[in-house]
């Protein structure tokens, strides 16, 4: 299993792009960390996702301030 | 007077001295400080995507307006750093407001926490502002981590109470080299105005506008105030007098002697 955003998926061994795009998310618009680290945007294709991985996957929203920390 | 006054801040020019925040954001904010504050700077958050709400935000921020992601929700210097790398990697340049806060009530930032991320975030080559408890020792070892301006608080985040911090936001203006850009509890622009008039760099507003009855028409208040305080600043205020009085008319010669 792999965590994406605090959830456990079924998504070992899936290569990171096809799991974004059939998850609908828009490539342009997001940023993509796998155990603390950044995983280049150019790098999508080739980034396998592996059993026990953290991953986040984030986008801008509006801030100004924070309505909760998290 | 030189007529341009510009702003400079990581190397870019900046004609306004109004940044806004975009927190409770609505498509009218964003317009109307962008066309009615004059914004050129915007500050956003980054969070956990949601692909049900595919929106995004960037669309609705003219290209000619620099991005300042924001470091929300970050309880830490590590978390802050994490943050501040994933922005960057969402590509809108290197501009980076450290936010550190442990404290949920008051929401006030962790100046120790923030100047570690400043040290790693400015070597990393991010354009540095970090949030900040007003301390002149915490400005002066930002300054020495590498941060390109300190935005202190004028009290509490979204309380709209205007300048609580006043004396020690003088201190960090007259004994710091960093710009001074005031961020937070800015309610009005009578209080935004009052501290362009100290000498702060820049004033940052999100609620004050967000919240107000009409939100073009006080984006507008909100610029002719920070303009107006920046022009007094560059005059040179009056001298204010310890006592007594002094005639601004001459007082000698009429109907006596």
């Amino acid at each position: 299993m792999v965590q994406i955003n605090g959830e456990s998926v079924d998504a070992a061994g899936m290569v990171l792009k096809e799991y974004l795009e059939e998850n609908n998310y828009i490539i342009e618009g997001i940023a993509v960390e796998c155990n603390e680290k950044i995983v280049p945007k150019q790098t999508y294709n080739e980034f396998t996702l592996s059993d026990g991985d953290i991953v986040e996957i984030v986008s801008f929203v509006g801030g100004g301030q924070p309505a909760v920390l998290e | 007077m030189d007529n341009k006054d510009t702003f400079t801040l990581g190397g870019k020019e900046f004609n306004s001295r109004f940044i806004l925040g975009s927190g409770k954001y609505s498509m009218e904010l964003i317009k109307a400080a962008v066309e009615n504050a004059g914004a050129e700077i915007i500050t956003l958050a980054v969070r956990r995507t949601n692909t049900k709400k595919n929106e995004n935000i960037l669309d609705y921020i003219p290209d000619n307006v620099t991005l300042l992601p924001n470091t929300s929700g970050a309880r830490d210097a590590k978390e802050a750093v994490r943050i501040a790398r994933m922005s960057r990697e969402l590509g809108c340049g290197d501009f980076v407001k450290i936010e550190i806060m442990r404290d949920s009530k008051y929401l006030l930032p962790d100046n120790a926490e923030t100047i570690k991320a400043t040290e790693m975030l400015a070597a990393e080559g991010f354009v540095v502002l970090p949030y900040m408890y007003p301390d002149l020792y915490a400005a002066r070892e930002l300054a020495s981590a590498g941060a390109a301006a300190v935005m202190p608080l004028a009290s509490p985040i979204g309380s709209n109470k205007g300048l609580a911090t006043k004396e020690f936001i003088q201190i960090l203006i007259d004994e710091t080299d960093l710009p001074v850009i005031v961020d937070a509890g800015i309610g009005k622009p009578s209080q935004a105005c009052e501290a362009m008039e100290m000498g702060a760099a820049a004033i940052m507003a999100n609620t004050a506008i967000a919240t107000a009855g009409n939100i073009p028409v006080m984006a507008g208040a909100f610029k002719s105030a920070i303009e107006a305080g920046r022009s007094a600043y560059l005059a040179g205020l009056g001298r204010v007098l310890e006592r007594g009085a002094s005639a601004s008319d001459p007082l000698t010669g009429f109907l006596r002697d």
